[in-house]
């Protein structure tokens, strides 16, 4: 495996939010949506995410991908205040996340990985839930929640027990939760993990459709390479608890090509951001990759799901 | 309010940015403004009671099966011990003394599993949700505490309803109940605190289930429930004293049946182990969020 240090792309990882970073209307910049400094989070010994570096443009999909136990959900989990992290290290629009707790989270859309909809309350009552705990008043609640069963396509089934739907309502109805809110960043932990390759095109295009209608910020992990590879502006890879590649797909596949020819005997194939991924990662992914606990809920959220 | 979004990609295949309007999403574009200071507490607690009561009416089942303990409770227990005559209740007979400790057993048995359930939102991956919205933990804690009353309530409605068949002789003074109700629900505020503070600690439900399993019946017998305080030994006397269990079955008694209590002291021990109990389950939270 090469040392992190020579991985393809780091150096990017400087100059790259210039690529789409722009100013406000007004001129005024814009704080970033994401921005992390050095972000570190270890549980006990083990560091998951070890000098965490980032900065997601307001308005753009940014994909965080790397194999299992990189980072990825310990940095959301970060992002989204779930743990406490000391403060300077991670901002959401300007706001200390340790700092303005509340202002952040009024910012957010969330979510997880697990299948998080309560399968005991109607597809109605679970995005009501997330209206009334972002304090939307009553004279707007049933207007509101209509609206964002409408964005993603659950209309007709709003009235339906949350155990009745497939995998696919189920992510769809959790993205109905989060936007009630209109959150200016929606973040989405594994959003297709376990759905078959009509309900991942499916919950991709709701998140498109309210994005370009709403100009909402997107941050993604994801473990399918084609999907980042087809919705994300920008994508990072990490490995280790940091970020090894960063830049469009285009970008990194076209970096990685470019290598490849330089290399002695080097081949001239066109590359897939799955190549990227390996380059990063390593062949050896099993030597590290995810604990028990990690894959454990993965399987779980992947049968539910199925 | 959104900065201008960079450069849309072109949305994939079927072109679902043609039904894409402003209208269709108007007021998914702008957040609702924030309540401040105890809104933000009552919007919550309304929040989780109605998703409690929501429940409630899908699926009954738990309303009906918890009624068969309590109907038994009354039915064997306290018929058999009317005739026997065995225990001093002040001239009235045991059914009657029996069936408020009974209402707030039931309601005890309901609140004090409560904390399994919020391991299971924490499974679910539920909890980590509610706890990335606007909502600080106490008043998530207290929004649950509140929620478990209310399920507890309806529970409590119930008994009372099988006492009345069973001849129980009962107030309908409506002030009288609203007493009984802020009982129950303050009674189980501070069992199901009790219980997610447990779940705080041990958290996951196998260990959280033993521990509700040993503390139940201890709680139950070692508080007025059953019989009255001054039949006790002194030790078992000083364990119901600081029972909040035999409080909230005095204050029951006393406004159901009529019979002497002290019904100031009775609301300040519940408030107060109400109170404390959410600071503790509120300060193990973040225990179940890592």
């Amino acid at each position: 495996m090469k040392p992190p240090g020579t991985a393809g792309g780091a150096t990017e990882a400087t100059e790259a939010p210039a690529v789409t970073g722009a100013p406000g209307a007004a001129g005024v910049p814009v704080p970033d949506a994401v921005a992390c400094s050095a972000l570190e989070y270890a549980f006990g010994t083990t560091k998951a995410v070890d000098g965490l570096d980032l900065s997601v443009v307001p308005g753009e999909v940014f994909g965080l991908l790397g194999p299992n136990g990189a980072g990825k959900t310990t940095a959301i989990r970060c992002i989204t205040t779930l743990l406490s992290v000391p403060a300077g290290m991670v901002r959401v629009f300007g706001h200390d996340v340790a700092r303005e707790r509340m202002a952040v989270r009024r910012l957010l859309g969330y979510v997880p990985q697990q299948l998080s909809a309560d399968a005991g309350l109607t597809g109605r009552e679970n995005v009501a839930l997330f209206a009334r705990v972002f304090d939307v008043s009553r004279r707007e609640r049933a207007e509101r929640v209509a609206q964002a069963l409408d964005a993603v396509g659950l209309t007709d089934a709003a009235d339906r027990l949350g155990k009745t739907y497939s995998g696919g309502m189920v992510r769809r109805l959790e993205l109905a939760q989060a936007l009630v809110s209109a959150p200016r960043l929606l973040i989405l932990d594994e959003p297709t993990i376990g759905l078959d390759p009509i309900a991942r095109t499916s919950v991709w295009e709701h998140i498109n459709a309210v994005r370009s209608a709403t100009g909402m910020t997107v941050l993604v992990t994801t473990h399918y390479m084609d999907e980042a590879d087809q919705y994300c502006d920008r994508v990072a890879l990490m490995h280790r608890g940091r970020i090894h590649a960063l830049g469009t797909p285009q970008e990194l596949r076209d970096d990685l090509r470019e290598r490849r020819r330089r290399e002695p005997g080097g081949s001239d194939a066109a590359t897939t951001l799955e190549d990227v991924f390996r380059d990063v990662a390593g062949s050896g992914l099993d030597d590290q990759g995810g604990d028990f606990r990690d894959v454990r809920s993965t399987r779980r959220t992947a049968s539910r799901v199925g | 309010m959104s900065a201008a979004p960079a450069a849309q990609r072109p949305v994939s295949a079927d072109g679902t940015s043609a039904h894409t309007s402003v209208e269709r999403y108007g007021l998914l574009l702008t957040a609702p403004p924030a309540r401040r200071g105890w809104r933000v507490l009552a919007a919550r607690v309304g929040a989780m009671c109605a998703v409690e009561l929501q429940k409630l009416r899908h699926d009954r089942t738990e309303l009906y099966t918890r009624a068969v303990q309590p109907a038994l409770w009354l039915l064997i227990f306290g018929e058999t011990f009317t005739r026997i005559r065995a225990i001093p209740t002040g001239g009235i007979p045991y059914i009657d003394y029996l069936a408020p400790g009974i209402i707030a057993q039931s309601a005890m048995f309901i609140a004090i599993f409560y904390g399994i359930m919020i391991i299971w939102e924490r499974d679910a991956g539920i909890l980590t949700k509610l706890l990335v919205t606007p909502t600080p933990r106490s008043a998530l804690i207290t929004g649950k505490a509140f929620a478990a009353g209310v399920k507890a309530l309806i529970q409590a409605v119930v008994v009372i309803a099988i006492a009345a068949v069973l001849g129980v002789a009962l107030t309908w003074n409506p002030l009288r109940l609203l007493g009984v109700a802020a009982a129950v629900i303050l009674g189980s505020a501070f069992f199901s605190c009790l219980s997610m503070s447990i779940a705080g600690i041990v958290l996951t439900r196998d260990r959280l289930m033993g521990i509700g399993q040993a503390i139940t019946m201890p709680l139950f017998f070692a508080s007025n429930a059953l019989y009255p305080v001054a039949v006790m030994p002194g030790w078992l006397q000083a364990i119901s004293k600081v029972n909040p269990l035999s409080y909230q079955v005095d204050a029951l008694r006393g406004l159901l049946l009529g019979t002497h209590a002290h019904l100031g002291m009775d609301y300040l021990v519940l408030v107060v182990a109400a109170a404390l109990g959410i600071t503790a389950a509120s300060a193990l939270l973040p225990r179940l969020a890592r």
